[in-house]
């Protein structure tokens, strides 16, 4: 039985349509990464499994509960993270921390999270002087410290150093072995790749995609590459023409393919035939970012770019 | 009241005391305006216009309306309208607290500073000018009371439909002159002529000014006045309440 079910949820601002008839099932327990371009109705979805907004078409249920409408009985039950939500200017952190552990039955200890995330050091200091970073750690911090069931952290690592998203992740592992369920929206290949149990790819209101992080992959249209500098030049034609291969690139010397593993060893052995010599050869597996591009035709946003 | 409703009221009363601005104009300006004008020693003296009254006693129920004046319209829709737009209201809204209880601390902490300001106002005026303690107490309670809930819902009116803190500033400026002079600042109701009298009492400062007056007197305010109150409370309540913007 699953602790979240969406089914044809439609959402329409104006004549904009975010959510086009979605339908989603998570089980508890999971860790569930949501990724897709701007725009895509990510954020509208998250809302209204949040119970912030009514449905426009459709059902969410989360944990049997109409969360837009069982407010008593769901808030106990949930920790949200927003992409949009402040804090009164003049709160500091502790005051924060404190004022939020009174809304829950058995909170967390407000100072450990800190010392977790790294905000002992300002644990006094107000809401409005906190960097940007801070803010999101505190939002992090805030989510979690009600123990919830349920957690939707919305752009979890936005802004956050490495240090601190590595502090965070280890936050969302801990509450997942606690038995909590997680959904998490994101634009980091990495963080997807190693927090989460099933990806679901969104695009234009509805989920295109969704599997284990491994099967997306090898959903990919190219799951394997390969890389080489030729001893002399090559007619790149005569390689498209290969088994499995999607693709072939000639940067400088250097020619990328992209394809299967048959594509590989039909190359080797063609590239043999032709007495052509291979340097410095690569192969790789393609990686989430490379099926991220294929299933959604959008860059990939990774904060090192 | 429930736990979160709580340590909202108390979490907020201790941000309120971090505004020195809203303090200031609320809870001190009003004692010392009383202080400055009853330092004006013509001021001190009956005056025959005043039917014998002196201007420091006429004086006193204004400094009061100023601080339930400045609380509501200047200060409070200010803090509800930035509860707002820095979404507070809306992280609130994901938690077992409802953002309700964030907006009921305000009407209650802006009410209060007005209760102490009013005080502090009738103290002073009694202990350095001499001014009278209200002739019917129980009268003087009622009018201020019913006084100060129509100004904190017509503040929650501007707070509500405002949409960033800095227009509900705007319009809180705008509302705030017309309130000050119906209400006497410039010059008290009684001694307005007969026609702006007329219109200036129905006002919520106009009807309030003249209903503390007669009950510093020692008499029942008119039920004219006590009505006038009423019906600016109820209609401001609920148009706050009606057409508040969540988001």
């Amino acid at each position: 039985m699953s602790i979240i079910q969406i089914r044809g949820l439609r959402m329409t601002y104006g004549t904009k349509v975010a959510v086009d008839g979605l339908d989603l099932d998570v089980a508890e327990g999971e860790i569930l990464g949501i990724l897709g371009p701007n725009g895509a109705g990510k954020t509208t979805t998250v809302e209204c499994i949040a119970g912030l907004r009514r449905p426009g078409e459709g059902s969410v249920q989360v944990a049997s509960l109409d969360p837009y409408v069982d407010r008593t009985a769901i808030t106990p039950l949930m920790g949200v993270q927003l992409q949009q939500a402040g804090l009164q200017a003049k709160l500091t952190v502790r005051e924060a921390l404190e004022l939020y552990a009174s809304f829950y039955d058995h909170p967390r200890d407000g100072l450990e999270l800190a010392e977790r995330l790294g905000l002992s050091e300002s644990i006094d200091v107000r809401y409005a002087k906190l960097s940007g970073g801070q803010q999101q750690r505190l939002a992090i911090a805030l989510a979690l410290i009600g123990r919830p069931r349920i957690a939707l952290l919305d752009e979890l690592s936005t802004g956050l150093d490495p240090r601190s998203r590595r502090d965070v992740w280890g936050l969302v592992e801990e509450a997942r072995e606690g038995g909590a369920t997680v959904i998490l929206v994101t634009h980091l290949m990495e963080e997807a790749h190693r927090l989460c149990d099933r990806l679901a790819l969104i695009d234009h209101g509805r989920i295109t995609a969704i599997d284990s992080p491994e099967g997306l992959v090898a959903r990919s249209a190219a799951p394997t590459i390969m890389a080489f500098t030729p001893s002399q030049p090559v007619d790149t034609g005569a390689l498209w023409d290969l088994t499995g291969v999607t693709d072939v690139r000639q940067h400088g010397e250097r020619i990328e393919l992209a394809g299967d593993d048959d594509s590989v060893t039909a190359a080797l052995g063609w590239l043999a035939r032709h007495d052509v010599r291979v340097g410095r050869l690569r192969v790789t597996e393609s990686t989430l970012d490379d099926a991220y591009l294929d299933l959604t035709g959008d860059p990939v946003l990774t904060e090192e770019n | 009241m429930s736990s979160p409703a709580r340590t909202i009221l108390r979490t907020e009363s201790k941000l309120f005391l971090r505004e020195p601005g809203a303090m200031f104009w609320i809870m001190a300006f009003p004692t010392l305006l009383v202080v400055i004008l009853g330092s004006i020693p013509s001021f001190r003296d009956p005056s025959k216009g005043l039917d014998g009254a002196r201007v420091i006693d006429l004086y006193v129920p204004i400094s009061i309306l100023l601080s339930a004046i400045m609380a509501s319209i200047q200060s409070m829709p200010g803090v509800m309208a930035g509860y707002r737009e820095q979404r507070v209201l809306r992280r609130v809204a994901t938690t077992p607290a409802r953002p309700f209880d964030l907006l009921a601390a305000q009407y209650v902490l802006h009410g209060a500073a007005v209760v102490v300001s009013a005080v502090l106002v009738l103290l002073v005026g009694r202990i350095a000018f001499d001014v009278k303690s209200p002739g019917s107490a129980g009268a003087y309670v009622l009018v201020l009371t019913l006084a100060l809930a129509a100004c904190l819902a017509i503040g929650g009116v501007i707070g509500g439909v405002a949409p960033t803190a800095r227009i509900s500033t705007a319009i809180g400026t705008l509302v705030f002159f017309p309130m000050m002079f119906t209400a006497g600042l410039w010059a008290p109701v009684q001694t307005m002529p007969h026609g702006l009298r007329t219109v200036v009492e129905l006002t919520p400062g106009g009807a309030a000014a003249r209903g503390l007056d007669q009950a510093a007197l020692g008499h029942w305010p008119s039920a004219h006045f006590v009505l006038v109150l009423v019906v600016w409370a109820l209609v401001a309540a609920g148009a706050a309440a009606r057409y508040f913007r969540w988001e």
